[in-house]
């Protein structure tokens, strides 16, 4: 067993956790089903927005806690990216102290609300459960319990505000207001650094406002976090772009001493294929920003975009599953993903597909664009399609989709949606002719430190792992944010160490 | 929030506004431009910056009314506010001393050539600006890129003012009297088209300034897509300017149309 896995979780030996444990037999634990997450109804749910996943009770909260038997050994500890205390915010739930129980996971995740909602679960934590690995049961329900416990403290309004260390003289400035940014801002805040998030956009979020859909992920709770790191002191610039509007040097010489760059993998990829600029055929970020972030679904905002009646979207990651289950709730009476590899190779989350399945969505699996075709003025009309099989296993250790010869056919559509990655931002490592880059063009940095080859630069998120997700991403800037405050520490030794003495 | 200091009509449907965005004006460079958002539920379109003043701290836009968002920032009177102004974006035009620059801007595309033609004179550049308009009333800034050229040739449509014709006829006398280094042209698709079909007939390096869709203006979106050379670029991060013979200008026509029905609509709904 992991040392340190032990040592998050030492809470074990306290005395209330020894007698909760007393309170069932393990065999009365296991019995207990696990909860199923509460859903609005496809049918009502593809006509409106609202959440899909509608949240526990306390009730089956607490009932779903009592399964977790709070082993000796937490494998789910080390089943998350950023080694949550698991089993000490269940075992809270258990006791209806739900505050100790976001107080447990808000020690290691700035975010959980939206990791309860957004996170791989069933690969990472559930999948190193007990329940999953030796008794081949169902694994606890932890996100459905993360989520229960971080909405449970914004809707009551206890909010446990976090201690924040003495006020340090040093500014930092955050670059990207998406997950690995407000990660790094609040754990900044919290050494007592005066912390500023410079975001590119209108609104604050990053991907959490303008990638992933409301019925995943409302709006309102990405708004809550962010609130609370301003009551925390963190200041939030909209509408600046850092190497644009404002260079490094110029934000040096306005006293900032380090950064932290998140600004996210935001260039979508496409497929350069034939007729892949027709009009309606279109990014998934661009659509889902459409939607997302510009509000055009609502008739009284500006932003237009297309209601497409056959809506195709090329993927199979959860962008694509977000992008088609939009398509569904804009009206596409027919809402299709295309896949070139079968459904067991698909990326996106088993959730999310069984969501979109339910919602009506069809799986063309096995199929590959390979050219789009229009009317006389450019607007997508058909798709030109080929079949393809599985063969050898790749890189990925996916088998490899393997065109089948003479296999293309035509499909009738009026929308399509590209949804196949996307590679980093260029706007900062533009801007940064010295700053070292892969050459998928992110940012190189110390693994163990997030630190890049500029000293005063720190990075993290999609901007250094090119596609990953939302929790890594916050791990991301806890650990850059814990290495800024050593670089920073250095730095104050060696000024004082010189006699000169900081004046902001 | 971005103060609106000065506003001036420039012709019928077609306002200058002076805005107040200090960090910008510091910034900006000929060929940027800003994206601008009109209220909580408005759209994000671009506009070229086509002055700046460090000193005060503002930038100046030209916007024709076309479509809701242009309509409202062109209503949008001294004192009130822009609610959303980001930038510079794209990237600066290559500014050198190449010789002779025939400038050409037709339409509203004068406002942002404007900067352009600043920056090639104070470069040590001989500046023929070539202007094209419908008419006498829609020709605007021509005082302005007076100022930076060392000849202006008017045409318009319909020979209100200058010569008529279009404003390939413009640019022809000036390339077939003098030898001309570069083209830059500016102003409608249509316009760039043939202007740098004219520009290859005499084998004059060509740039042309490319508007486009756009949402977030950083790369993230991809409406902006345009193929050069045969291969996608992204207008707001790899342009706006490109080589013009290598745009497929027909294409960005096309896509330029891409939501006409949409946009149409929601106009005819803020004009009743």
């Amino acid at each position: 067993m992991n040392a340190n896995t032990l040592e998050i979780n030492s809470g074990r030996n306290e005395e209330w956790r020894i007698n909760l444990r007393k309170t069932l037999k393990t065999k009365e634990r296991t019995v207990i089903p696990r909860i199923k997450m509460p859903e609005t109804e496809p049918l009502d749910r593809i006509k409106s927005y609202v959440e899909v996943n509608s949240g526990l009770t306390e009730e089956q909260a607490i009932t779903e806690a009592q399964r977790c038997l709070d082993c000796v050994n937490p494998t789910c500890i080390e089943g998350c990216p950023v080694n949550i205390n698991i089993p000490g915010f269940i075992k809270s739930i258990e006791t209806h102290n739900f505050n100790n129980a976001i107080r447990v996971l808000k020690e290691t995740n700035a975010l959980p609300a939206v990791c309860g909602r957004v996170c791989p679960q069933e690969i990472q934590c559930e999948a190193s459960c007990f329940y999953q690995t030796k008794l081949k049961k169902p694994a606890i329900a932890i996100g459905h319990l993360e989520r229960f416990a971080a909405d449970y403290e914004r809707i009551s309004g206890k909010v446990h505000i976090p201690e924040t260390e003495a006020k340090r003289d040093y500014k930092v400035a955050i670059v990207g207001s998406g997950p690995s940014g407000l990660a790094a801002a609040g754990e900044l805040v919290k050494l007592g650094y005066q912390v500023t998030v410079f975001e590119a956009l209108h609104e604050f979020g990053g991907v959490l406002k303008y990638g992933i859909p409301e019925f995943r992920l409302p709006n309102e709770i990405v708004n809550f976090e962010i609130n609370n790191l301003k009551k925390l002191g963190v200041n939030f610039k909209k509408n600046f772009i850092i190497g644009k509007t404002a260079d490094f040097d110029d934000l040096r010489e306005e006293g900032f001493s380090a950064f932290f760059v998140g600004s996210g993998a935001g260039l979508p990829l496409f497929m350069n294929i034939p007729g892949e600029n027709f009009i309606g055929v279109l990014s998934a970020n661009e659509y889902l920003t459409r939607v997302n972030l510009m509000g055009a679904n609502k008739d009284d905002y500006d932003t237009p975009v297309f209601k497409g009646k056959k809506v195709a979207v090329i993927g199979g990651g959860n962008t694509a599953m977000d992008s088609v289950r939009t398509a569904r709730r804009l009206g596409a009476g027919k809402a299709m993903i295309i896949y070139r590899r079968s459904e067991d190779e698909m990326p996106a989350r088993d959730e999310e597909i069984q969501h979109a399945k339910e919602e009506g969505v069809e799986f063309l699996t096995l199929n590959n664009p390979v050219e789009y075709i229009a009317d006389k003025n450019g607007r997508v009309n058909k798709i030109m399609l080929q079949k393809m099989k599985l063969g050898e296993p790749d890189t990925s250790g996916r088998r490899r989709p393997v065109p089948i010869k003479d296999s293309e056919y035509l499909l009738k559509v009026d929308l399509v949606i590209v949804s196949i990655g996307v590679s980093p931002n260029p706007l900062i490592p533009m801007s940064l002719p010295k700053l070292e880059t892969s050459k998928w063009k992110t940012i190189t940095v110390d693994p163990e430190t997030m630190q890049s080859s500029i000293p005063d630069l720190f990075a993290g998120g999609d901007i250094v792992r090119g596609g990953a997700t939302v929790i890594l991403a916050m791990g991301d800037g806890r650990r850059a944010a814990k290495n800024i405050h050593n670089y920073l520490l250095k730095e104050m030794q060696s000024k004082q160490a010189s006699g000169i003495n900081k004046i902001d | 929030m971005a103060k609106i200091i000065s506003k001036q009509i420039l012709s019928e449907k077609v306002v200058q506004l002076e805005i107040e965005a200090p960090r910008i004006a510091n910034k900006r460079k000929a060929g940027h431009f800003v994206i601008i958002k009109i209220g909580d539920k408005g759209e994000r379109i671009p506009l070229t910056i086509s002055q700046a003043s460090i000193d005060m701290g503002t930038i100046t836009v030209v916007v024709q009314a076309v479509g809701v968002t242009s309509y409202k920032l062109s209503k949008l009177e001294i004192g009130e506010e822009v609610t959303d102004v980001v930038g510079p974006l794209g990237n600066p035009t290559v500014i050198e001393r190449m010789g002779t620059v025939l400038c050409a801007g037709g339409g509203v595309g004068i406002a942002p050539l404007l900067p352009v033609v600043e920056a090639m004179h104070y470069a040590g550049n001989r500046v023929i600006s070539v202007l094209a308009a419908r008419s006498k009333e829609l020709l605007i800034l021509e005082n302005e890129i007076s100022v930076f050229s060392d000849e202006v040739i008017i045409v318009t449509d319909d020979g209100s003012y200058g010569h008529k014709g279009l404003i390939t006829e413009g640019m022809e006398m000036a390339i077939t009297r003098e030898k001309i280094d570069q083209v830059i042209a500016i102003g409608p698709a249509i316009m760039m088209k043939y202007a740098s079909m004219l520009s290859r007939k005499y084998n004059i390096p060509t740039l042309a300034s490319l508007n486009s869709i756009m949402v977030d203006g950083t790369g993230m979106c991809g409406a902006c897509r345009v193929s050069v050379g045969g291969q996608t670029k992204f207008v707001c991060v790899d342009g706006p300017e490109f080589n013009a013979y290598d745009v497929d200008f027909d294409e960005l026509l096309m896509r330029l149309g891409s939501y006409t029905d949409e946009e149409a609509e929601s106009y005819k709904r803020i004009l009743t």
